[in-house]
């Protein structure tokens, strides 16, 4: 997903601990989120979510499945 | 009787502002993980009654996996405070009521205070107060807790709630057919078995079983082997089922009917949003610069070096009253006292332990309130955000870069604060191999001994070499924590998952609460142990005495040399009026030849130049003849002490770290130093054990473990550098 890219959450595909910490933060399958910028790096990525801003490093990210908008 | 109460809620949600508005915090304990999560607890007096408030780590969640998430579950279970204040921040509230619904499910007596309503005013968002109380079937308060609104109001519903002494009444929550058929299954084998059914609801039990929560089926398996396996047995079973229906696992639909439950909740008239979504904070436009691809990283050097001349300079004036304070007790003292052992010990041991102890204030204090204005302001999170790319290589996190820094990644930093600084760190592994390698890093006290051995041997090139090896420093850091995080410290990174907290203007109350209990705690934890080994370690260079007959002939030779020089030199010298006569300056030269010449035997025959002289042999490898050994083992009492314990064991008397104009002189003449020995010396020392200061500060933040690992692995690891080096360069002949 590019910046400022809206969607819409698919699916979550991760057990373990990643999985709840993605979860407990509101990344749940049904809700919105937009990119709102990646590091100097292009790693990690900042995502507003519900109503904060979680930041995730690419390779957690790529468990999202989103619906881009 | 006291009134138990607890205060449980997300990071950042504003509960240790809460915290200190309602007890005016009399103790303060960080947010830590890895070993010791503390909670803190303070006291109230209200309408007569004293509420004893215990603030439980800021956590997103109840389950098992970080240990602040069991610290605070085990307190609310075993210690079932009366009631639970559950701060919410309203202007996140479909988030934060996550934690509130388990708080809910486990039947814990709440007060939902609802903080932040100014802010969620500003950004468009209206929370009826009452609907919420209403569907959520528990009071909600409104507060501020920055300005103390709705204090009052909080605690009376509190201590109502409290009053009524309801049992737990856990929620009941529908998790769809499968998931509720085989709780329904589990539910009946829990209370058939009265399993834990006295700690928790049958059916917090089995959802947690459900959720493959690790402490709960421990717990289990260690009551009843036979039925957790048959528990066990039926959860599989449904995994399986969810796995193949839906291809999720049953703790995702859990989470899935939380948020669910919230959502329908929330829909029904508690929250009205006036704006877009998608409008911009102002939080979210400071971050369009501060966290911008090519401004972002040059203002966060700024900023941390900022940070670091706040803490180093700003520091300097209280640490050279102490300073001055501290020498002046002990030219007092070596004024009021006859000479010996007892002097000795009170000058070299008592009053340097102390000043120890209390130099490092000033620098712990400027350094956390450094910090707790990047914490609170919440910039702290963007810096790991923009560093976590380069740190990851290695196996830290983006929140290393601070330790790092303030130990002395711009060289002239220290340790024991870094090594404190270490607590913003969440991630367990992360943060022990930050603490490990902190130390690596070149240290105030190390610049002196640089400064010395570059100057002398190296005095053509001095700025390029102290820049090299501030570079190698950082270089061995990284690869040291790369190395200790594939061995001792192996395992996946913990995830990264974090929240940019939206910018705010720290609170000078809370930065002056912040900076004093951590300076509290290290005075408490540390300065205890440091002075007790500040005497050891002055122990270890003084005893045993030299030998009576010894000593004498010295006192003998000095008398000689007084009464073969003439009378009035003798009386001019002691009366050191300035300028001395040839004469006078010639004896003060002899007598202070034959009293360097006994330090230099008396250093020699004590335990640490025993030992010194011992493993000359296996120093020998590396370099380093006994007098260096000797010099060493100083330097675990502090680095700079190097310079000087080198210049007793050259009977040279007193040397001055700062201006050792003649030590350096008498290196470059003597066989057993060059070019090769000075660098091997130069990386032993810039690698080797921390100075015990920073040991201790490593007991205290980890465990007395790590900190005889830190010793052993450091010096090991430094005398395989020096080894290298001085075998090499002498094969090359580089000398």
């Amino acid at each position: 997903m590019r910046k400022d890219q809206h969607g819409i959450i698919v699916a979550i595909n991760v057990a373990g601990e990643l999985g709840r910490r993605l979860r407990e933060m509101g990344f749940i399958p049904g809700t919105h989120i937009k990119v709102c910028g990646r590091a100097p790096l292009h790693d990690p990525v900042a995502i507003r979510i519900l109503d904060s801003t979680i930041t995730l490093r690419n390779n957690e990210a790529d468990h999202i499945l989103v619906d881009i908008e | 009787m006291q009134l138990k109460m607890a205060l449980a809620g997300n990071p950042n949600a504003g509960k240790t502002t809460l915290f200190n508005q309602l007890t005016g915090a009399r103790q303060h304990v960080g947010n830590y993980p890895g070993i010791t999560v503390d909670h803190k607890e303070g006291h109230l007096h209200y309408q007569g009654r004293t509420i004893v408030i215990t603030d439980l780590p800021g956590t997103y969640s109840m389950t098992a996996y970080s240990l602040e998430e069991l610290v605070a579950r085990d307190y609310l279970v075993y210690n079932r405070p009366q009631v639970v204040i559950n701060i919410v921040d309203a202007s996140n509230l479909e988030r934060n009521l996550y934690l509130t619904c388990q708080l809910l499910e486990l039947g814990a007596p709440i007060v939902v205070a609802l903080n932040m309503m100014d802010v969620a005013k500003t950004r468009g968002i209206e929370i009826n107060a009452a609907v919420l109380a209403k569907h959520l079937q528990v009071p909600v308060v409104p507060i501020i807790a920055r300005s103390g609104f709705g204090k009052d109001a909080l605690l009376s519903t509190a201590l109502q709630v409290a009053s009524t002494n309801q049992q737990w009444n856990p929620l009941n929550i529908s998790y769809g057919d499968d998931l509720d058929s085989t709780l329904a299954e589990l539910i009946e084998i829990i209370i058939a078995e009265s399993l834990m059914t006295d700690t928790y609801h049958a059916r917090y039990t089995a959802i947690k079983y459900l959720e493959n929560d690790e402490q709960i089926q421990a717990k289990c398996r260690e009551i009843s082997l036979k039925t957790a396996q048959l528990l066990d047995k039926i959860v599989n079973k449904t995994t399986e089922h969810t796995r193949q229906t839906l291809d999720v696992y049953p703790e995702a639909i859990i989470a899935d009917h939380r948020y669910g439950y919230i959502k329908s909740l929330l829909r029904q008239g508690v929250i009205t949003r006036k704006f877009d979504t998608d409008r911009l904070y102002t939080s979210d436009k400071i971050d369009k610069i501060l966290t911008n691809r090519l401004v972002g990283p040059v203002l966060m050097l700024a900023i941390l070096f900022a940070l670091y001349q706040f803490t180093f300079s700003w520091s300097e004036m209280p640490i050279s009253w102490l300073k001055y304070a501290f020498s002046w007790l002990s030219s007092l003292t070596e004024e009021m006292l006859p000479d010996g052992i007892l002097k000795s010990l009170i000058v070299s041991g008592i009053i340097n332990g102390v000043g120890g102890v209390l130099g490092f204030i000033p620098l712990i204090m400027f350094m956390f309130f450094g910090i707790a204005i990047l914490e609170d302001s919440g910039y702290l999170a963007r810096v790991a955000f923009m560093m976590d790319r380069i740190f990851r290589i290695f196996g830290l996190h983006g929140s290393s870069v601070m330790p790092f820094i303030v130990s002395g990644g711009i060289a002239g930093g220290c340790a024991v604060p870094g090594v404190m600084a270490t607590r913003t760190l969440r991630s367990p592994k992360e943060r022990m191999a930050t603490l490990l390698t902190v130390p690596f890093m070149n240290c105030g006290a190390k610049l002196p001994v640089l400064a010395l051995l570059i100057g002398t041997f190296f005095g053509e090139n001095k700025a390029k070499y102290m820049f090299f090896f501030t570079m190698l420093t950082w270089i061995v850091a990284m690869l040291a924590a790369k190395l200790l995080r594939s061995t001792v410290l192996r395992g996946a990174p913990t995830p990264f998952v974090m929240e940019l907290p939206p910018y705010r203007f720290p609170t000078i109350r809370g930065l002056c609460i912040h900076t004093w209990e951590r300076t509290y705690q290290y005075v408490k934890k540390a300065g205890t142990v440091i002075l007790g080994i500040s005497i050891l370690l002055w122990a270890m260079m003084t005893f045993p005495s030299l030998p009576e007959e010894v000593s004498t002939s010295f006192t003998q030779q000095r008398q000689a040399a007084m009464t073969a020089a003439a009378a009035d030199t003798l009386a001019e010298l002691k009366t050191k009026i300035e300028p001395l006569s040839e004469q006078a300056k010639a004896l003060d030269h002899t007598i202070s030849l034959i009293s360097n010449t006994e330090a230099e035997l008396a250093l020699r025959n004590s335990i640490a130049g025993k030992i010194g002289t011992s493993v000359e042999s296996v120093s020998r490898l590396a370099g380093f003849d006994w007098r260096t050994n000797i010099a060493l083992i100083g330097g675990f009492a502090a680095k700079e002490v190097i310079v000087s314990t080198l210049g007793t064991a050259y009977s040279m008397g007193q040397v001055d770290s700062k201006d050792a104009q003649s030590l350096s002189d008498r290196l470059k003449e003597d066989s057993n130093w060059n070019r090769v020995v000075a660098v091997a010396a130069l990386v032993f020392i810039m690698f080797y054990s921390p100075c015990f200061i920073t040991v201790v500060c490593i007991a205290k933040e980890a465990s007395w473990k790590w900190a005889a690992f830190s010793m052993g692995f450091n010096t090991i690891f430094a005398y395989l550098m020096a080894v290298a080096v001085f075998q090499l360069g002498t094969f090359f002949n580089l000398g």
